[in-house]
């Protein structure tokens, strides 16, 4: 199955990330369950890629394959050429659950990556600052994980993967504990972000709006075993202005287009 | 839920303490022989004359020395021992039924083989008190570095981390706590050391006091001794806790914060 569609504006250049035939079993309990299973995806350097699709259906294990967190049982995935090894140190993963370290605060937190990095002290502290800024964290600096709530503690991993500049962006639902102003603020951040410093970005989501938003392209999964069921070009222009995208007719239809290919998916969880 | 206010409950505590006392004190001579059971007032009696004559002290120091060296040795290898057995999984493995098969064995069951190699000075009680603390931090410290999330090291890995990056960043403070623990648990049984230690073969310390004032039939001198051993627990253990809040600022929070779920 070719699910891919071409690449924006029929790129010829070789995809940045490619996904052949990928397959992941996963052994629970003694019996082998098929999580996803011919997955054929390329991803360009500069674009933004939703993946939606039910829960359960492979998303994040996708992404952790592309992180070299796991090998697929099935296929090969490489990254600029190469086969993806444990750890793939050019991709940054802002994971599901928000894995903080619970013995830093929230600046200590997001000073990691730079720590890493080796940094200098007022370096790392004026960073921090800014990034703090930019999530919506100010003043709150000094308070530990667990006295945050779960949009803060998103934020404050956002943030810490801002932090080391990565080629590439992992996220998976990394706006789904916002509030509705941020949310859009983040997303008008993340474009702007990428088409800046032209990031390559893999994005999971469960809002058909937010994927049509910020995406260039839209891959939609069905679920069980996982597979891609459609990518779909998003006709929107690259400096888009989200703020206004909710009067877009081309967006208006790109996301009906989207819920009628999901839709199928729904009568059958009944 | 209203919890009762901190000063009623000293106030139980200290009628508690009173009516104990005073059971005791009336039971003494009068339910059993004041030679067994001595009675508070002649303790009292007996431990501010140790206090005056600074007896007490002079053993007390003893005892703490032997106690303390035998924690901090016994806890630094232990904790060398747990982090380097903690990420050297082959090793490991390898000892894992010799070390188990070791913690199994009553640690105080040593010291007469103790006083055959490094004879009955202090260094003796030290050694005794070490090998006891050593298990349970080297114990504590290997749980806690294997206990280290693996979804952590993964993120870290991600950002570029070296091993040296994982170990201060994630491992080291994520096993603190089990760290802690094991020194916690450690302090009771580095005075057991120290005062099996003592009660075995010694002129001094606090054990020795024991000994001596059981070997004269004075039961208010066990008594006092025994207290004297009690005080000094207690303040060990505050030391350990002052030590853990500081060293772990975020378990500080966790316990004084709202419960949320
Ligand atoms: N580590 C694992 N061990 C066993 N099974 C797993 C593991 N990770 C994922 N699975 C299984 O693989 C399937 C896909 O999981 P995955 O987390 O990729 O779903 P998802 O699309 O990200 O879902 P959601 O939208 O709910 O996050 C699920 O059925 C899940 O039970
Ligand atoms: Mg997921």
């Amino acid at each position: 199955m070719q699910a891919q569609s071409a690449a924006p504006d029929d790129d010829p250049r070789a995809p940045l990330i490619s996904f052949s035939g990928i397959g992941k079993q996963f052994t629970v309990k003694g019996e082998l369950l098929q999580a996803v299973e011919n997955i054929d995806l390329d991803v360009y350097q500069g674009e933004i890629l939703t993946l939606v699709g039910p829960s359960g259906c492979g998303k994040s294990t996708l992404l952790n394959i592309c992180a070299g967190l796991y090998p697929a049982t099935a296929g090969d995935v490489s990254y600029a050429g190469k086969p993806v090894e444990p750890y793939n140190p050019a991709v940054g993963y802002m994971t599901q659950s928000d894995h903080l370290l619970p013995w830093r605060d929230v600046a200590g937190n997001i000073a990691i990556p730079l720590e890493i990095k080796g940094l200098s002290k007022p370096e790392i502290k004026a960073q921090v600052e800014e990034l703090m800024e930019t999530v919506g964290l100010s003043g709150f600096g000094g308070s530990y994980p667990n006295q945050l709530s779960g949009g803060m503690r998103k934020r404050c991993a956002l943030a810490r993967l801002l932090a080391y500049d990565p080629e590439t962006l992992l996220m998976d639902e990394p706006f789904a504990a916002l509030d509705a102003m941020l949310r859009m603020r983040m997303q008008i951040e993340i474009r702007e972000l990428c088409r800046r410093l032209n990031k390559t970005v893999m994005f999971v989501t469960h809002d058909l709006d937010e994927a049509v938003a910020i995406g260039d392209r839209c891959v939609v999964f069905t679920g069980r075993p996982g597979t891609i069921e459609r990518v779909v070009d998003v006709p929107l222009a690259p400096d888009r202005n989200i703020l206004h995208l909710r009067k877009d007719p081309d967006y208006r239809t790109i996301t009906a287009d989207l819920w009628d290919v999901l839709a199928p998916s729904i009568t059958e969880d009944r | 839920m209203e919890t009762p206010s901190r000063t009623y409950i000293w106030v139980l505590r200290a009628a508690f303490l009173v009516s104990v006392l005073s059971f005791w004190e009336f039971s003494s001579g009068r339910l059993a022989s004041e030679f067994f059971i001595s009675s508070p007032s002649a303790i009292a009696v007996q431990f501010s004359r140790w206090v005056m004559s600074g007896t007490i002290f002079y053993h007390g120091a003893i005892t703490l020395i032997e106690a303390l060296g035998g924690f901090l040795l016994g806890g630094m290898i232990g904790m060398i021992f747990g982090v380097w057995l903690g990420r050297a999984e082959l090793v490991a493995e390898v000892l894992d039924p010799f070390i188990m098969m070791f913690y199994s064995l009553p640690k105080v069951a040593l010291a007469p083989l103790f006083v055959l190699w490094f004879g009955i000075g202090i260094d003796m009680k030290i050694y005794l008190a070490a090998t006891i603390v050593f298990f349970l931090v080297f114990l504590n410290t290997y749980t806690g570095v294997r206990a280290v999330s693996r979804e952590q090291v993964a993120i870290l890995r991600l950002m570029g981390a070296t091993e040296k990056h994982l170990l201060f960043k994630v491992v080291l403070p994520s096993a603190i706590t089990w760290v802690f623990t094991g020194l916690r648990l450690s302090v009771p049984y580095a005075l057991i050391g120290a005062i099996v230690g003592e009660l075995i073969a010694s002129n001094r310390g606090l054990g020795y006091l024991l000994a001596n004032s059981a070997g004269q039939f004075d039961t208010t001198g066990v008594f006092a001794a025994l207290i004297g051993i009690m005080i000094m627990a207690f303040f060990l253990n505050a030391a350990v806790k002052l030590l853990e809040a500081k060293a772990m600022p975020w378990r500080d929070l966790n316990s004084k914060r709202e419960m949320s779920i």
